[in-house]
C-alpha cells in the first residue's frame, strides 16, 4: 500500500525555493521571444532579437575572448588546484602549510572588488619594475582567473582525494612505483571525475567573472560579461534576453547530460557491486 | 653502497616534494598575498597626478631615505560620513540577506538530505544549475521583474490589487532579493553536505528516547550542522559585503554599499590611494568572518 505522506515543512520550502530560483530565468526566456522592444510589454512571438544578437560583432568577439580566457584559465587552475589539494591532503606538516591553506581557501570568499583592485595594483607595479605586462589584457585576466579558480578546484579535488583509499597508492609504492608514477598512473585516474568537474567549474567561473576582469583588463580585451554589463546598465534590452536564453539553454543541456552520465555510472557501479 | 643509493633517492624525493609544494605556494604568494601588501602600501601613499596616480612611499634623495607615510586616506574615510554610511549599509544589507538565505536554504537542504537517494543527485543539480548560468544575467532578470512596468507590478495592477506601481526597483529590498537569489546555492550546498554526512542513528536514538521531532531537531540536528551553517553564511555574507554588481543594477541612490563606492572611487574619481584605503578597511571588517570560515574549511581539509 502506498502511504500518502502529508507534505512537511521542509519539502514545501524546497519546492518554493526551487520555484524562486527558476521563475526569473523562465521569465527571461519567455520575454526573449517578445516582438516588442519594450521588454515588459508582450506584443507577440518573434525571434528577431536572436537575429540581432548574431549580427552584433561586439558581442560575438567578446564571446570568443571569454571562451579562450576561460579555457586557458580552467586548464591552468586544474594543474595548480590539484597540486594544492594533493599537498593539503597527502603531505604531513611542513613549513608554510598554514600559509598555503589560508591562501588556497581565501579566494573563495574574498570580495571581488578587493581581489580585482589588488591584482591590478600588482600588475601596474610589475610593469614599472620589469616592464611586463606592458599593457593589460588577456594575459593578465588569465593570471587573475587562474588564481581564484584554482581555489575552487582545490576544494573539489581535495574532497575527492580524501575519499580515495590510501592503501592502493601505498600498495603501488610498496611494489616499487616512484611517487610521481604512482600519482599519474593510480591517483590521477581515480580522481579524474573530480578533475573534470573542477575544470568545468573553473571554466564557468571564468566565463562569468565581471568585476575582477574589469579591473585587470586593458582597453583591448573585453570579455562577454563586460560587454553585457555596459549594455545592461542602460536598462533592459531584448537582445540581452536572447543571449541569456542561449546561456541558460547551453548550461541546462550540459547539466542534463552530466546528470544522465552520472546516473548511468551509478547504476553500473551498483550492478557491478551486486554481481561481484 | 646500497645505503648511499637510497639516501640519494631520499634526497631526490625531498627535492621533488619541495618542488610540488613550491608550485602552488609561489603562485599564490605572488598573485594573492603580494597584491594585498601593495594595496596596503598604496593606501598609505598620497594621491598624485601621475601614471600610476599615487606618490612614492620611499624615496632616496640627498643620501637619506625619506619615508612618506600618509594616513590621510584613512582620516579622509572617517571625515566623510558617506563612507561610514556605505560600510554600515553593506554590513546591514549583507546580514539581512544572509539571514534570509539561511531561513530559506536550511529547510531546502534538510529536505534534500532527507529525500530518497535516487532524487538527491537531481535535486543537487537543480539547486546548483542557476549558479552555473551567468551571475550577471540572473541579477539582470530581476530588473525586468521588479521595475515599475515590470512583471510583478503589471500582474498586481492587472489583478486590481494596486492602482499605481509599487516602487521596488532601486531600493534596498531589490538589492536583498538580488543577493538572496544569487547566493542561495552557496548556502544550500555546504548545509546539504553537512546534513547528509550526519549519522542517522543519532536521530533514531533520540526518537527511541522519546524526543519529539522539534526537540530532536534543535538538540541534535542543528548543533551537528553548525559547520554547514557557518560555512554557508560566510560564503554568502563575505562576498555580499563587497558586492558591486547587485547594488549597481538593482540598488538606488539610497542603497549605499562599499563595493560600489570603491568601484566609483577607483574608476570614476581615479583616486587609487582612497580606493586602496577603502579596500583595507573592508578587509579589516571581514577579517573575523574570513578567519572563521577558514577555520571550518581547514578542518574539512584535515578530515
Amino acid at each position: 500500500m502506498i502511504r500518502m505522506r502529508r507534505p512537511n515543512f521542509s519539502t514545501v520550502m524546497l519546492v518554493l525555493g526551487l520555484l524562486f530560483l527558476y521563475l526569473p530565468m523562465f521569465v527571461l526566456v519567455v520575454y526573449s521571444f517578445n516582438a516588442s522592444k519594450l521588454v515588459t510589454v508582450w506584443a507577440g512571438f518573434s525571434t528577431q532579437w536572436y537575429g540581432e544578437l548574431f549580427r552584433d560583432q561586439q558581442i560575438l568577439s567578446a564571446v570568443w575572448t571569454s571562451l579562450r580566457i576561460a579555457f586557458f584559465a580552467a586548464s591552468m587552475a586544474i594543474c595548480l588546484g590539484t597540486v594544492a589539494a594533493f599537498v593539503m591532503t597527502r603531505y604531513g606538516h611542513f613549513r608554510g602549510k598554514t600559509a598555503l591553506s589560508s591562501m588556497v581557501t581565501a579566494p573563495l570568499v574574498m570580495p571581488e572588488v578587493i581581489t580585482g583592485l589588488s591584482l591590478l595594483l600588482l600588475f601596474v607595479q610589475m610593469a614599472q619594475i620589469t616592464g611586463w605586462p606592458a599593457d593589460r589584457g588577456m594575459a593578465t585576466i588569465w593570471i587573475a582567473h587562474t588564481t581564484f579558480c584554482s581555489a575552487y578546484v582545490a576544494v573539489v579535488v581535495a574532497a575527492r582525494l580524501r575519499e580515495v583509499d590510501l592503501s592502493i597508492e601505498e600498495a603501488a609504492m610498496d611494489l616499487g612505483s616512484p611517487p610521481v608514477k604512482t600519482f599519474f598512473s593510480i591517483t590521477l585516474p581515480i580522481i579524474s571525475p573530480a578533475l573534470a568537474a573542477g575544470w568545468l567549474l573553473a571554466f564557468t567561473l571564468s566565463l562569468d567573472d565581471l568585476v575582477i576582469a574589469s579591473f585587470v583588463s586593458g582597453p583591448g580585451a573585453n570579455t562577454l560579461p563586460m560587454v553585457v554589463f555596459s549594455s545592461v546598465r542602460m536598462g533592459v534590452s531584448p537582445k540581452i534576453n536572447a543571449l541569456a536564453t542561449l546561456i541558460i539553454l547551453t548550461v541546462s543541456l550540459a547539466t542534463l547530460l552530466a546528470w544522465f552520465f552520472m546516473r548511468r555510472n551509478e547504476t553500473r557501479r551498483k550492478a557491478a557491486l551486486r554481481e561481484g | 653502497m646500497k645505503l648511499s643509493r637510497s639516501s640519494a633517492l631520499l634526497k631526490r624525493l625531498q627535492l621533488g616534494r619541495r618542488a610540488v609544494i613550491a608550485f602552488p605556494l609561489v603562485w599564490l604568494t605572488l598573485f594573492f598575498l603580494l597584491p594585498f601588501a601593495l594595496v596596503l602600501k598604496i593606501s598609505l601613499s598620497g594621491a598624485a597626478i601621475a601614471i600610476p596616480p599615487y606618490g612614492p612611499l620611499l624615496e632616496y634623495a640627498d643620501q637619506t631615505l625619506h619615508v612618506f607615510l600618509n594616513l590621510g586616506n584613512y582620516l579622509f574615510l572617517l571625515s566623510d560620513s558617506l563612507y561610514i554610511a556605505a560600510y554600515w549599509g553593506s554590513v546591514k544589507t549583507a546580514f539581512i540577506a544572509t539571514l534570509a538565505c539561511l531561513l530559506l536554504g536550511y529547510p531546502m537542504a534538510y529536505a534534500m538530505a532527507r529525500a530518497p537517494a535516487r532524487w538527491q543527485l537531481l535535486l543537487l543539480l537543480l539547486v546548483m544549475l542557476p549558479s552555473w548560468t551567468s551571475f550577471l544575467i540572473r541579477v539582470y532578470a530581476w530588473m525586468g521583474i521588479l521595475s515599475n512596468s515590470g512583471l510583478i507590478n503589471n500582474l498586481l495592477i492587472g489583478v486590481g490589487l494596486i492602482d499605481s506601481p509599487l516602487r521596488m526597483m532601486n531600493t534596498q529590498f531589490a538589492v536583498i532579493i538580488g543577493i538572496v537569489y544569487a547566493y542561495l546555492p552557496f548556502m544550500v550546498l555546504p548545509l546539504y553536505a553537512h546534513l547528509t554526512r550526519m549519522d542517522n542513528s543519532l536521530l533514531e536514538a533520540a526518537a527511541d528516547l522519546g524526543s519529539r521531532k522539534l526537540n530532536t531537531f534543535i538538540k541534535v540536528t542543528l548543533p551537528l550542522s553548525t559547520g554547514g551553517i557557518v560555512a554557508g553564511s560566510m560564503l554568502v555574507f563575505i562576498p555580499a559585503v563587497g558586492e558591486f554588481v547587485i547594488p549597481e543594477l538593482l540598488g538606488g541612490p539610497d542603497t549605499l554599499m562599499i563595493g560600489k563606492v570603491l568601484w566609483e572611487e577607483f574608476f570614476l574619481n581615479r583616486d587609487w590611494p582612497v580606493a586602496s584605503a577603502l579596500a583595507m578597511v573592508m578587509l579589516l571588517l571581514l577579517l573575523v568572518p574570513i578567519v572563521w570560515f577558514h577555520r571550518y574549511q581547514s578542518r574539512e581539509f584535515q578530515e
